[in-house]
């Protein structure tokens, strides 16, 4: 039984557990969507005073907030006890084209080319981690939702809207990884 | 004492990203190279098994936990907005590796430097608020 929580998820049971959560939270009477929290987060810093787009009842979507602080504790508890420190498998075909663009074999989770700390301490390495979010951050909401509100919430309820959204998540990530990252790395 | 469901359900949320790897860049490198199956077959069967969940809520008028109605709010109409948003949120999912979800998941993992996308994507959404009426939509 333990190893089943340790051992890595198989994608079956992730998708089964993934809208699950959205149909637990829309029972409890919300709906499943991550980037809200980054507005209601500009909303409780006082954003509403000057822009008119984060001056709403903030306080509705405490609930998100409070889901967002569970998310970062069932990360601590995954990196922790439930890490059974098996290496990641990668495709080997995706492991050798990004050891084209200068990324060793993967170790873990993430690459120490972008998230060590010597990577981030530089100025390119800073960038890239600033731009990745400022783009996630403005796109998320001039799409009105990310993965969680389009890509799992609006294409269950069978939603256009989301469908064309999903589609421009995949034209900004091939032309990111097959156009730019030749540039960039 | 009425968040602490809220808070279950995310640690549950927090526990699958990671544990399904969903929060790694090497798998959403992989998914953008079409070179494996893993982050398709996930989404793939959250969305055909919610496809399914809404279409019974619909169907036989399933109340939510306080006898409320589930409403499903429709997305506003529009091409621009998502395509040109969708897009440029894209970019960035495949540059820094994570969605907001997995952002904040990374963070308690131990990947601190995750939080630099994190605060930036708050700049980033701040902008947007800022730049609002001046944007097709």
């Amino acid at each position: 039984m333990t190893d089943f929580f340790t051992q890595s998820w198989s994608w079956w049971f992730t998708g089964i557990v993934i809208s699950s959560i959205m149909f637990i939270l829309l029972f409890l009477g919300q709906s499943f969507g991550f980037s809200s929290n980054l507005r209601t987060i500009c909303a409780a810093a006082g954003a509403g005073k000057n822009v008119s787009f984060f001056n709403f009842n903030w306080k509705s979507q405490l609930w998100n907030i409070v889901f967002l602080a569970g998310a970062i504790i069932g990360g601590t508890l995954a990196g922790t006890v439930l890490n059974s420190n098996e290496p990641i498998v990668i495709s080997p075909s995706t492991v050798s084209d990004l050891q084209e663009l200068g990324f060793s074999s993967p170790t873990g989770l993430q690459p120490d080319e972008l998230f060590a700390w010597e990577s981030v301490a530089t100025l390119k390495g800073f960038l890239i981690l600033a731009i990745g979010g400022l783009f996630i951050g403005f796109g998320s909401r001039y799409a009105g939702g990310c993965t969680s509100g389009h890509a799992i919430s609006g294409l269950s309820s069978l939603q256009i809207p989301s469908l064309i959204a999903v589609i421009g998540f995949f034209i900004g990530g091939l032309l990111m990884t097959h156009i730019l990252f030749p540039l960039i790395f | 004492m009425k968040f602490l469901k809220f808070l279950v359900i995310g640690i549950l949320f927090g526990i699958m990203m990671a544990k399904s790897e969903i929060i790694s860049w090497y798998r959403i490198q992989e998914m953008f190279r079409f070179q494996s199956f893993h982050m398709f077959g996930i989404i793939g069967i959250a969305v055909i098994s919610g496809i399914i969940g809404v279409m019974v809520i619909k169907k036989f008028n399933i109340k939510d936990f306080n006898g409320n109605p589930i409403v499903f709010h429709p997305k506003e109409k529009s091409i621009i907005r998502y395509i040109v948003g969708g897009t440029i949120f894209g970019m960035g999912w495949a540059l820094s590796g994570a969605c907001p979800g997995p952002m904040v998941v990374n963070i308690g993992y131990g990947f601190l430097n995750m939080g630099i996308v994190f605060l930036f994507s708050i700049l980033g959404t701040y902008l947007y608020g800022v730049l609002r009426s001046k944007l097709p939509h």
